[in-house]
């Protein structure tokens, strides 16, 4: 079983932990020196970093949420001058802010160094060639795994999403043997296989793939591995941590997060550490992070961790697959969506009431969202035009909020349900079964 | 111009599903509105009736209080002797005048034919209309 960095990878448990406690300490003190809005919250908190001398003492440091990322927008919690910073990802955040994201190039080594290490966990070598189909640009997808195949020294197809025909034909005509994108991207690329006679196992080379960017389970996983005959391995990340992170390997028994690199904590709903094993929410501390540092930060996902010793001979805590949100976060097509940017969408157009309601399908795992709004009283209309307009106008305002297209369906006032506190927006019909 | 010669539609909007209009003619029917003539006409997100009724203020205010979504409109009545010529007749008068028709729809009545017609200014149509010569009938003559 090969290595990327054998040395880290495989240290003993007790080694990483106590590497980790170091940089723990070492990233609190620095944070406290140079970033006024972590100063201010331990000294709110009553925190000094001489207190903290364990994981035990660490977690009195207060936590850092997503509001604290739109309340300091855009680049209020960078820790380094923009001189320092080498590039800069842009996330959709709530209510209409993004989360602006900075990349020291010591930053972009790390993130490319985590994914190298993933990449070959699961086998893949520089005689790989990955097609990868997500997004170039502002979002962390692209760039993030194109760099770590190109460290492996894998040859890169920076094809991106979208033009599905033509990514079947180039997958037969070069000798691609990877994947990486959404697993709903996944599938739709074997339906227009199926549909236009090309079967991925005779036709192509594609044996591997790195799947996620949005909630899947374990049987969606067989299924996909079933029709396509690639081995398909979990991710995650987040655009706050740098982007896609952290892989599983051949193993497939959960995604292996680098103790040197981050600090995972796993709590119940009162904030207590959960036992080995059990679900709970995620918190995250980046330990080598320096442009937009991450301090026991609220992911919003919900899963368990072992520091079991894995099968393939690593040692760092593995993640099991997320199960759920602790918030009202959506990934749609790979894309989050939270509930008040529709809101907020909804609120500046005086056409519309109020009254809103979404809902999630995904047929052959293609995610669609449909956003049904009540009209104002006072525009309705019997003229066509109009109404159609009124709906393009509501369209067009999501898909330059949310990034990703919606349906969208106009309804008479009083149609959508009235709720008694408060209210469900959601209905989420998606299966990943 | 003549406001008797613009005549009062009611356009009931009814839900894309199935029961809705039923729904609504049932309670058309219970309020004891008379319905002379109705057209049924559908957007991307609902559907629209628009009828011709006795007393269209009273009946409008017997089916709001019913919880219905209603919206009064303006609308002329032609009289028609042959559906197409006349049509075409109305539609080149109105057309020469740059105003817009949005819809029509067509009824045989006791008397006369009519063919209702909304167009995007009501005044300025009933006046060069009835200039033209072409015959509109008011609401007592449906």
């Amino acid at each position: 079983m090969a290595f990327w960095n054998e040395k880290i990878e495989t240290m003993p448990r007790e080694e990483l932990e106590k590497l980790q406690l170091s940089l723990l300490k070492a990233k609190v003190r620095e944070m406290y020196d140079k970033s006024p809005f972590f100063h201010d919250r331990m000294r709110e908190a009553g925190v000094l970093p001489e207190d903290i001398d364990s994981f035990e003492a660490f977690r009195k440091v207060p936590f850092m949420r997503k509001s604290d990322l739109r309340d300091n927008y855009p680049d209020k919690l960078f820790t380094v001058p923009y001189d320092d910073i080498t590039r800069i990802h842009v996330s959709s955040g709530t209510t209409g802010r993004p989360t602006v994201v900075g990349y020291t190039q010591r930053d972009l080594d790390n993130w490319t160094e985590s994914l190298a290490r993933g990449m070959t966990s699961f086998g893949m070598t520089k005689k790989d060639m990955l097609q990868n189909f997500h997004g170039y640009g502002l979002f962390t997808g692209g760039l993030g795994v194109h760099y770590g195949a190109e460290r492996i020294g894998a040859t890169v197809l920076p094809i991106s999403t979208g033009n599905t025909e033509r990514q079947i034909q180039l997958m037969q005509d070069l000798p691609v043997t990877a994947w990486a994108g959404t697993p709903s991207y996944m599938f739709h690329i074997a339906d227009v296989c199926d549909k236009i006679g090309v079967d991925i196992r005779r036709d192509t080379k594609v044996k591997l793939a790195i799947a996620g960017g949005e909630p899947w389970s374990e049987s969606m996983r067989r299924k996909l591995q079933d029709r396509t005959g690639v081995r398909v391995h979990n991710c995650y990340g987040a655009s706050e941590m740098s982007g896609p992170m952290f892989l599983e390997c051949s193993e497939q028994q959960g995604i292996h997060v680098w103790a040197d690199l981050a600090y995972v904590e796993i709590l119940d709903e009162n904030d207590e550490p959960c036992a080995e094993g059990e679900k709970g929410q995620i918190v995250v501390t980046m330990l080598q992070k320096e442009a937009f540092p991450l301090i026991r930060y609220r992911m919003g996902d919900i899963s368990s961790i072992t520091w079991e010793k894995c099968a393939c001979g690593r040692t760092h805590p593995r993640l099991s697959r997320i199960s759920g949100r602790t918030d009202d976060m959506l990934v749609v097509r790979g894309v989050n969506v939270f509930p008040s940017q529709i809101e907020s969408v909804i609120g500046e157009l005086p056409f519309l009431s109020p009254f809103y309601h979404i809902t999630l399908e995904n047929a052959n795992y293609m995610d669609a969202m449909t956003v049904r709004v009540e009209l104002n009283e006072e525009y309705l209309t019997e003229d066509m035009n109009k109404l159609a307009e009124m709906s393009k106008t509501l369209s067009a305002r999501l898909k330059s909020v949310l990034n990703i297209k919606a349906d969208v369906r106009l309804e008479l006032p009083g149609t959508l349900e009235r709720f008694e506190g408060k209210a469900n927006h959601v209905t989420d019909n998606r299966s990943y079964e | 111009m003549d406001e008797s010669k613009i005549i009062t539609q009611l356009s009931i909007f009814v839900n894309n599903e199935p029961g809705r209009l039923a729904n609504v003619c049932k309670i058309i029917k219970s309020v004891g509105i008379r319905v002379r003539a109705f057209n049924l006409a559908e957007s991307a997100e609902f559907g629209i009736l628009r009828a011709i009724v006795e007393n269209p203020d009273d009946s409008f205010e017997k089916l709001r209080e019913k919880g219905i979504i209603i919206r009064k409109t303006d609308i002329i009545a032609i009289a028609v002797t042959d559906a197409a010529d006349s049509f075409f007749e109305a539609a080149d008068v109105l057309g020469n005048a740059g105003v817009n028709i949005e819809y029509g729809y067509f009824y045989t009545g006791v008397s006369d034919s009519v063919l209702f017609v909304r167009v995007d200014d009501t005044e300025k149509a009933v006046d060069i209309l009835e200039k033209a010569g072409i015959r509109l009938l008011d609401d007592a003559e449906i």
